[in-house]
C-alpha cells in the first residue's frame, strides 16, 4: 500500500461485512482515511460503492466489523448517531435538496436546528458559503428553480455549513448534464485543496487525477486494488481493474 | 320552506351541534392521525406495532359500535362522567384519526427517501426529520384524500343522533314528534349538508391545494 498510516485514521473501517439477503454486498472491507486525505472509490455498477459510502454515516447498517471516526465507534442510533452525522457531510447523486425550503433555508436548517446557531449567524455563514460555490444570488429561490449543477453546489454548501470533519460524495456528478459537471467538480477540487477529508465515489478520472491521494477500486463487494491515481490509471494490477478501465476509457 | 322556518330552532341547534362535533373531532383526528402516522414510520418497532394495532382495530370497527361504547359502555366504567356530546367527539376523533393516519402515511410515501436521508445526513434526529422535512411535504399531496376523510366525518356526525346528541341527523326524529311532514324536512337536512360540503370544505380544499402546490 502506498500510504502507510502513521496518524490515527479519521475514518477507519475494519473487517466490515454487509448482506442484502443472500447478496454479500460488502465483503471484509478494510479502509482507512487519514485527515486531509481524498479517497476516490471507483468500480463497476453494483460493486457496493454507494453502500460503502453510506455505511460511513450509518445510513446503512453493517452486519459485523467496525467503523470508527476519530477512533470512536459509530453510535447505533438516537441522539448520539444524529450528532455524529452532523460531523459527516454527505452529498448525494440526486442532490436531495429540501424541496419545500428555499436555497438559503436548505443551508441554514442544519446549523440552526442541530447546532443551535442563531438565525442571523446561520444566514450570514450560509450566504458566504453560497457565494463560495457560486450561487449566492439564488438564495431566495426554491431548489426546483435551479439547474442540476447549481443544486448540487447548494447541496455541497449545505453539507459544509455543518463544518464536517469528513465529506462523503456518492457520484455527485452522474445525474448532471455534461456541461454542468465541471462546475461541481471545480468546487470539489477547491475543497480538496483546502484540506477537506473526502471520500468520493466517482468515475470522473479528471477529478481523481487532479485531487485524489488514493484510488480504491471495488468489484463484487470487495476492495480489489488501492493505489495512487497515477499508478491506478496507468498501471492497474488486477484483471478486474484492467477490464473496468478499458471499458470506461473507450466509453469516454 | 315552511318546515325550516317553523322549526328554525331545531335546525339551528341541530346544525350548530353538527358543526361543533365536526370541527372539534376534525381537529383532534388531524392531530392524533398525524401522530399515529408518525408512529407507523418510526424506527422503533414498538411504536410501529402500536400504531398499526390501533389503526387496524379501530378502523375495522363500525363507527356505531365505537360510539355505543363511549355513550353506553363507558358510563358503566368507574371513570369520570362525560356528556353524550363529548362521548361522540371522542368516538368520532378516534375513528376518524385512523383514516387521517392512513391518508398521511400515503402522503409520507410520496416524499422521496432522499429527502429524509438528506435530513438525517445533516444530523436531524427522527422527530425533526419527520416534522421539518417529511410531513410538510407529505401534507401537500395529502390534501385531497384528507378532505374525503373530513367529508366522511361530517356525514358520520349524524350517527351521534342515535346516542341522544341533538345534531342534524336527529332533526328528522324531532320533526316527526312535532307532526311535521318528513320528506321536506329530510330534503332540507340533505341540502344543508351539500351546501356545507360544497360551500365550505371544497373551497377550503381548493385553497390549500393551490397554496401548497408542490414545486418540482
Ligand atoms: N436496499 C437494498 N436492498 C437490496 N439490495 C440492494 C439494496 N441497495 C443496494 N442493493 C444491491 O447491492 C449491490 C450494491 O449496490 P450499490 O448501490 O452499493 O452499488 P454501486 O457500486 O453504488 O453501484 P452504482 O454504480 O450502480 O451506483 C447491488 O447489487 C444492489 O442491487
Ligand atoms: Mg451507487
Amino acid at each position: 500500500m502506498t500510504n502507510p498510516v502513521q496518524a490515527p485514521a479519521l475514518v477507519e473501517l475494519k473487517a466490515v461485512n454487509k448482506h442484502y439477503g443472500p447478496l454479500h454486498v460488502l465483503q471484509d472491507i478494510n479502509l482507512q482515511v487519514t485527515k486531509g486525505e481524498v479517497v476516490v472509490v471507483i468500480g463497476p455498477s453494483g460493486s457496493g460503492k454507494s453502500t460503502l459510502c453510506r455505511t460511513i454515516n450509518r445510513l446503512e447498517t453493517i452486519d459485523d466489523g467496525s467503523i470508527t471516526i476519530e477512533g470512536e465507534e459509530l453510535p447505533k442510533e438516537g441522539k448520539a448517531l444524529a450528532a455524529l452525522r452532523a460531523d459527516v457531510g454527505m452529498v448525494f447523486q440526486s442532490f436531495n435538496l429540501f424541496a419545500h425550503k428555499t436555497i438559503l433555508e436548505n443551508v441554514t436548517l442544519g446549523p440552526i436546528k442541530v447546532k443551535g446557531v442563531s438565525k442571523a449567524d446561520a444566514e450570514k455563514q450560509a450566504l458566504a458559503l453560497l457565494e463560495r460555490v457560486g450561487v449566492g444570488h439564488q438564495a431566495a429561490k426554491l431548489p426546483a428553480q435551479l439547474s442540476g449543477g447549481q443544486q448540487q453546489r447548494v447541496a455541497i454548501a449545505r453539507a459544509l455549513a455543518m463544518k464536517p470533519k469528513v465529506m462523503l460524495f456518492d457520484e455527485p456528478t452522474s445525474a448532471l448534464d455534461p456541461e454542468m459537471i465541471n462546475e461541481v467538480l471545480d468546487v470539489m477540487v477547491e475543497l480538496a485543496r483546502e484540506g477537506m477529508t473526502m471520500v468520493v465515489v466517482t468515475h470522473e478520472m479528471g477529478f481523481a487525477r487532479k485531487a485524489a491521494d488514493r484510488v480504491v477500486f471495488m468489484a463484487d463487494g470487495q476492495i480489489v486494488e488501492e493505489a495512487t491515481p497515477d499508478e491506478f490509471f496507468t498501471n492497474p494490477q488486477s484483471s478486474r481493474a484492467k477490464d473496468f478501465l478499458s471499458k470506461i476509457l473507450t466509453n469516454g | 320552506m315552511n318546515v325550516i322556518i317553523d322549526n328554525s330552532d331545531l335546525f339551528l341547534t341541530g346544525f350548530k351541534n353538527t358543526g361543533i362535533l365536526f370541527a372539534i373531532s376534525a381537529f383532534f383526528a388531524l392531530i392524533l392521525g398525524t401522530v399515529v402516522a408518525g408512529m407507523r414510520v418510526s424506527p422503533a418497532p414498538a411504536m410501529r406495532a402500536a400504531g398499526t394495532f390501533y389503526v387496524n382495530v379501530v378502523r375495522n370497527t363500525p363507527l356505531t359500535l365505537i360510539l355505543a361504547f363511549f355513550a353506553l359502555g363507558y358510563p358503566k366504567l368507574d371513570l369520570p362522567e362525560i356528556s353524550f356530546m363529548n362521548a361522540a367527539i371522542i368516538g368520532l376523533s378516534l375513528y376518524t384519526a385512523t383514516y387521517v393516519s392512513e391518508a398521511i402515511r400515503s402522503g409520507i410515501n410520496t416524499v422521496s427517501v432522499g429527502q429524509s436521508e438528506a435530513a438525517r445526513a445533516i444530523g436531524l434526529p427522527f422527530m425533526q426529520t419527520l416534522t421539518l422535512i417529511v410531513l410538510p411535504q407529505a401534507f401537500r399531496s395529502v390534501v385531497p384524500p384528507l378532505f374525503s376523510v373530513f367529508i366522511a366525518l361530517l356525514k358520520n356526525t349524524t350517527v351521534a343522533a342515535g346516542f341522544s346528541v341533538l345534531e342534524a341527523g336527529a332533526i328528522r326524529a324531532y320533526l316527526s314528534e312535532r307532526g311535521e311532514p318528513l320528506l321536506p324536512g329530510l330534503l332540507w337536512v340533505a341540502l344543508i349538508f351539500v351546501v356545507l360540503v360544497l360551500g365550505i370544505l371544497t373551497p377550503l380544499q381548493r385553497y390549500l391545494e393551490k397554496k401548497w402546490r408542490v414545486a418540482r
